[in-house]
């Protein structure tokens, strides 16, 4: 039996565009007029979809549109997205702070939000004090905030400063106290948004392990949005994805991760017809099929970052006699070119291959790319002279998932990684 | 069971507010957190400062000794029996409450704004929490109006008090709703008209000189027959003038006044929290 706590019905949330102030009054009075006739609202029928770099037609655009889901109890619901898909629209709507254009939000729960932690603090009151004000504003009462307080203070590590104005604390202290008060919040809803992208290593690890025991431990429903693929994905059991505020895709994390990256034009699989035009082709030779294969040799787009990944290049040879060899180039989605290799120690460099179909692979190590969407080229080359027969640029696309987990390079670490490869490097 | 269940929703997030709907089992539960602002009202106000909680009586004081030399001694308004700097502080008191009712809530939404787009949680407990304050600031400068109505007493000045005065914190309250009211309508318009702002400034100035501030209502009506209706149809001036009839037994109270101000008063309240709910739902989409 379903156990439902959230449900949001058709959402919608539209905004206008440009300066406004002008014409605002304008369009009030039009909306009024509308509104005595009894007649619709006329700045609801028009919109653009939320596509920031087209110039739309209209002033006003719909950063949500549609949007209906469920959450169950206990559920640690991923909302994953581009930036302006309308997530934080979303968040927003559900926290209260804004209130969706048209549809409803049913709740079973309070709801707390950890927007921005430290929402409300005051430079000129002490921690403690400030622990209370935060707390309140957050929905606690006093009776809760004074039950946890010493929880609050240990969970914080500011114990030294607790008596202290806030405006005296580092930028790092005020987050861990901040943190420390939502994290003994008790709603039966959570709304977490990008708040692990703050703090030091430590208490990152210290925030996630709070956010796991909230959502595994407790059984506490919560919502998380964030960019951050690698903590989506150790926290969340399910998830929605947004494009353009729309929903596009709801379901299990695995499957949203690789929804969330297929955006961006993958494609693990290419077989050429021989009979069409676009087959790639060299003198003597022919491209006939690339795969990208996971080590059970099945065909994935979505890799873990510590799995090894595999690309099987097919194709045919037209001409007997011929000396080459094979490589392949390797870019990110940023087209920044990651990596060229040569297959130096081919057997096809000293002894012809028969005509017909054959098959040669690659394979790039775990722990090796950074988190993100590849594309990868095949070339086909003769040395002495050197001579590119075949270069085929965008032959396949596979995407790296980070982790958190024990077997990445990023370990307990949540933050943003930089780096455009991640190698496992050996310390000494 | 999902049908079933539809009627046992906590509670729902719908486009617009009910036309009025005030939620005081909400309010209730966030008693802690209105109880908390005020506390940071008072105390931040004087927290790095010399002479602390003082500049709560500073402010009157110096107001009353500059309208007693200007009014009374440039200017020759009579103020009877009553010694004009006791006449003007009850008066500045008084009025002061009411200003500073209105100046803190029209400024709720855009000086909240940071905190509003962040969390919820009623919005008028940032309003009604500024009343409170206020009261409790006004209460502080009531202290001092006493203080020196001892001190005149024994100067051999001909004090009394009307038996009235024990409806005084009613009026206190009729003030406060007032200015709560007016300013929730303020703060809710200027979300979208940034204009009303200037407006208020000066607005709250100039409104001093028709609320009976400086002079007995009795004497505009004198000197300036044709304009008295100004002041007349000035809720304010009827609160003002009756204070000072419960503080200082001067001047005149009016039944009918005094319905037409609470009458006022209950109407621009309800508008204003009409208003305010409207608004808090979607002002941060425009602010």
């Amino acid at each position: 039996m379903k156990d439902i706590i959230l449900k949001a019905e058709n959402i919608s949330k539209q905004y206008r565009l440009g300066q406004v102030g002008t014409g605002t009054l304008s369009h009030d009075i039009n909306r009024w007029w509308h509104k005595i006739r009894g007649k619709e609202n006329p700045y609801l029928k028009i919109g653009d979809i939320n596509d920031r770099s087209t110039k739309g037609k209209s002033d006003y655009v719909w950063a949500l549109q549609g949007i209906d889901f469920e959450v169950q109890r206990g559920e640690v619901l991923g909302i994953i997205g581009k930036n302006g898909a309308g997530k934080s629209t979303l968040l927003k709507i559900l926290s209260k702070v804004t209130a969706p254009t048209t549809g409803s939000i049913k709740s079973r729960g309070r709801i707390a939000s950890l927007l921005e932690v430290g929402t409300g603090f005051n430079g000129e009151m002490t921690g403690r004090e400030n622990i209370f004000l935060n707390g309140a504003i957050l929905g606690m009462t006093k009776k809760e905030i004074t039950s946890k307080l010493d929880e609050i203070i240990e969970f914080s590590g500011c114990e030294r400063y607790i008596d202290t104005p806030v405006k005296r604390y580092s930028s790092g202290m005020t987050v861990r106290l901040a943190f420390a008060v939502a994290a003994f919040l008790e709603p039966e809803i959570l709304v977490v948004d990008e708040v692990l992208a703050v703090g030091d290593a430590e208490f990152q690890k210290k925030a996630i392990g709070k956010m796991q025991d909230i959502s595994r431990g407790e059984g506490r429903t919560v919502l998380f949005v964030s960019h951050n693929m690698a903590a989506v994905k150790s926290l969340c059991t399910r998830g929605i994805v947004l494009e353009y505020g729309k929903v596009v895709f709801d379901g299990s994390i695995d499957n949203c991760m690789q929804k969330y990256h297929e955006n961006e034009n993958s494609t693990a699989h290419r077989v050429w017809e021989k009979s069409s035009g676009d087959i790639p082709k060299g003198d003597f030779i022919e491209l006939i099929e690339v795969k990208v294969l996971n080590k059970n040799n099945e065909i994935t787009v979505n890799h873990n970052i510590f799995d090894e990944i595999n690309i099987e290049f097919t194709y045919e040879i037209l001409k007997e006699g011929e000396l080459f060899t094979h490589g392949f180039n390797l870019f990110n989605v940023e087209n920044i070119h990651i990596l060229s290799s040569h297959d130096k120690e081919s057997e096809t460099l000293n002894m012809p291959h028969s005509k017909g179909i054959h098959k040669k692979s690659v394979v790039i190590p775990g722990n090796f790319l950074a988190e993100g969407s590849y594309v990868c080229s095949f070339a086909i080359m003769r040395y002495n002279p050197f001579h590119v027969e075949l270069h085929e640029l965008e032959v396949v696309g596979f995407n790296v998932i980070d982790e958190i987990s024990s077997k990445t390079v990023r370990g307990n670490y949540s933050g943003n990684f930089p780096g455009i490869v991640r190698p496992l490097l050996n310390w000494k | 069971m999902d049908s079933k269940n539809t009627n046992e929703w906590l509670f729902e997030i719908t486009p617009k507010n009910k036309f009025f709907s005030l939620n005081f089992k909400e309010i209730w539960q966030y008693r802690d957190l209105l109880m908390l602002f005020v506390k940071r009202d008072i105390i931040t106000v004087y927290k790095q400062t010399v002479l602390g909680p003082l500049w709560y009586l500073i402010q009157p004081l110096f107001t009353s000794i500059t309208f007693t030399i200007i009014f009374n001694n440039v200017a020759g308004i009579k103020t009877g029996t009553i010694p004009p700097f006791l006449f003007n502080l009850a008066g500045i008191m008084v009025w002061n409450y009411f200003t500073a009712c209105l100046n803190g809530t029209s400024d709720t939404f855009k000086s909240n704004a940071g905190i509003f787009g962040k969390v919820y949680f009623p919005r008028i407990i940032t309003p009604l929490s500024i009343v409170i304050s206020n009261l409790i600031k006004f209460g502080i400068q009531f202290l001092i109006f006493i203080f020196f109505y001892i001190f005149f007493y024994f100067q051999g000045n001909d004090l009394s008090i009307n038996g009235a005065i024990l409806f005084f914190p009613i009026l206190i309250a009729f003030m406060g709703i007032l200015g709560l009211g007016l300013g929730m309508i303020i703060s809710s318009m200027v979300t979208k008209y940034r204009d009303l702002n200037n407006l208020v400034g000066f607005g709250v100035q100039l409104l001093m000189y028709i609320s009976a501030v400086m002079y007995p209502m009795e004497l505009i009506k004198q000197k300036l027959p044709k304009f008295g209706w100004i002041v007349e149809y000035n809720p304010l001036a009827y609160v003002i003038e009756t204070s000072r009839y419960m503080l200082l037994n001067t001047g005149e109270i009016s039944i009918f006044g005094l319905l037409y101000t609470a009458m006022v008063t209950l109407t621009v309240f309800f508008v204003g929290l009409l208003v305010f709910n409207r608004t808090e739902k979607s002002f941060i989409d425009t602010v």
